[in-house]
């Protein structure tokens, strides 16, 4: 919960501080601009701000990026069989040129690749989300089932998604629901626990109100408790696609099949050590897309 | 004929009762008593004031007769029938609003009038009613030029006036105030004391205020309960106002008699009952 949380807020705060900088910057240029020059061209200074704003904002990130590529481009001198940037980079372009090609079902373009791992994501991901809100809301609500529920939960829990890819493999018989049984099972932790942290955090005064009017558990339900639990429950279902998203390329190197994760295990039977690079790129910048997404749709749901 | 109109005047004496009221909570220190033997009538149409210092147990005393909470030992009644819970028939200002955020300020009134008025059975009003009695609500506190904003958008003391809203749109046999004015500004609680009497003058509705304002107790009350302090508190004394109504701010601030009562509370706070401070 905390990890993604945390990261939205520290970008609040980067974006005030930008703030800040910008009026600081405007402030001083009115003011000391025309001490040093007498007549001085407000306009074209309030530009300078910006485009000064706007590089300050935009080199950190900039930096970051081209230190990654130079440790990458280092590393791969001293270890040959890794590829470098470049190598990299080439390679990537040949392959998106023709990204949704078709040679059979082991031989798939990474669109293809992308897509089922996609549509695996959201059904697992889907089921867990209408299991688990609902069982959220009912931990949340009820103090016994909350009572009942929390030792399943804290035994459950931390076990890796993978170590549940057997009993998936037992029960359907075949890889493809199992995959998505481990989504399911490690998407539907963080809906859970946070839909009913949300429940269960709801003022007493807004309980009070529901007390007087005698509010049906129903009414209490749409405009008290899920009101309420709202942005705790999209946190939830943020952390939970990022989750589910990490494990689908595990769950695929071990089902196979078409996707993401079992493109990079057949790129390393084959010794296509670029096209794993440009997996990683890829499930990193789909992953980025998905959380993005999600804190658009968080924001649309937030009553403050 | 003589004997049945003694039993209707006694009942509308006793129109809200607390007898013998203990109220002990259990903390981890151990219990708190934190009232103990509380007698108190309330007159049908009756404004009574509880005042005292922090930490007496005022608000606990209102909360009893909403309902929220059960008392220890004891017997509170409401027109002739045991408090069992808390219902729309006594309906509570809170001190902080309780607003819900997510509402506008209309849909928070509509929540309590389509409560009230558009679900039981046998008196089920159409929607036209329930939506002409929210506006109504709204226009009775002067704010029918917000009603489609949200609580953050509006002040503290039109929030506290969409509260009021919501409180009497229940048309209540009770109205219950837990310190409501206490968050606002004395410019914005002065204007809103007057609104109030007002609105109470023309609903004749019964009302328990809690407050820690000895001005707005004498100003709006019949009758100031002073509780000395706790643990174990009680009723110390109980105050009788006699000033003339309607009621003007600017006039009694003159006024000898309204001077009288303000020493008396006064005097029972600081001097027979002053906090020790803590």
């Amino acid at each position: 919960m905390s990890a993604i949380s945390i990261s939205k807020e520290s970008l609040k705060i980067i974006m005030k501080n930008k703030d800040t900088i910008l009026r600081k910057k405007e402030s001083v240029t009115n003011s000391e601009i025309p001490k040093v020059t007498g007549i001085t061209n407000n306009k074209s200074s309030y530009l300078n701000v910006q485009v000064y704003s706007f590089f300050k904002w935009l080199l950190p990130p900039v930096f970051g990026i081209l230190m990654l590529l130079a440790i990458w481009t280092l590393i791969s001198h001293q270890s040959p069989n890794l590829p470098g940037p470049l190598k990299t980079w080439s390679s990537a372009v040949a392959l998106f040129s023709d990204p949704f090609y078709d040679h059979g079902p082991n031989d798939k373009g990474v669109g293809w690749n992308i897509v089922a791992s996609l549509q695996r994501v959201a059904l697992g991901f889907g089921l867990a989300a209408l299991i688990g809100i609902p069982l959220g809301f009912i931990i949340g609500r009820f103090n016994f089932i909350s009572r009942m529920a929390a030792p399943v939960i804290s035994l459950l829990r931390p076990v890796s998604p993978l170590a549940w890819l057997p009993i998936g493999l037992l029960v359907f018989k075949a890889a493809n629901p199992a995959a998505i049984w481990v989504i399911f099972i490690s998407a539907i932790w963080p809906m859970i626990i946070n839909t009913s942290v949300g429940v269960s955090k709801v003022p007493q005064d807004y309980m009070n109100v529901a007390k007087v009017l005698n509010l049906s558990e129903w009414k209490i339900f749409t405009k008290i408790l899920f009101p309420f639990a709202l942005p705790y429950m999209m946190t939830g279902v943020r952390l939970s696609i990022g989750v589910a998203w990490l494990v689908i390329v595990a769950a695929e190197m071990l089902t196979g099949g078409v996707g993401i994760g079992f493109w990079v295990w057949d790129e390393w039977n084959n010794l296509n050590v670029e096209h794993i690079i440009i997996a990683i790129f890829v499930v990193g910048f789909v992953g980025l897309l998905l959380e993005l997404a999600l804190t658009q749709i968080a924001k649309k749901f937030s009553y403050e | 004929m003589e004997k049945t109109l003694t039993t209707e005047k006694a009942n509308s004496d006793r129109y809200v009762q607390l007898e013998n009221v203990d109220m002990t909570f259990s903390t981890k220190k151990g219990d708190f008593n934190a009232l103990k033997n509380i007698n108190l009538s309330i007159r049908e149409g009756e404004f009574v004031s509880i005042i005292g210092h922090s930490g007496c147990g005022k608000s606990t005393v209102l909360n009893l007769i909403a309902g929220l909470t059960q008392p220890t030992e004891g017997l509170l009644f409401c027109a002739g029938r045991e408090i069992a819970g808390p219902g729309p028939q006594r309906a509570v200002v809170f001190q902080n609003h309780s607003l819900l955020p997510w509402l506008t300020c209309y849909e928070n009134v509509y929540l309590a009038v389509e409560r009230v008025f558009g679900t039981s059975a046998e008196k089920k009003e159409p929607k036209t009613q329930l939506k002409t009695r929210t506006n109504a609500a709204l226009e009775l506190v002067g704010l029918t030029h917000a009603t489609d904003k949200r609580p953050n958008e509006i002040s503290g003391g039109m929030k506290q006036r969409v509260g009021i809203a919501r409180a009497l749109a229940m048309e209540p046999k009770v109205l219950l105030l837990d310190e409501p004015f206490g968050a606002l500004d004395a410019l914005t609680r002065a204007n809103l004391q007057d609104e109030l009497m007002k609105i109470m003058a023309k609903s004749g509705c019964t009302a328990v205020m809690v407050t820690h304002d000895v001005d707005e107790a004498i100003l709006l009350s019949d009758r100031v309960v002073m509780m000395t302090n706790g643990p174990s508190a009680g009723i110390g004394e109980i105050l009788e106002v006699n000033l003339p109504r309607p009621r003007a701010r600017l006039a009694l601030a003159e006024d000898t008699d309204y001077n009288h009562l303000r020493s008396e509370v006064l005097r029972f706070l600081y001097e027979r009952h002053a906090k020790k401070a803590a």
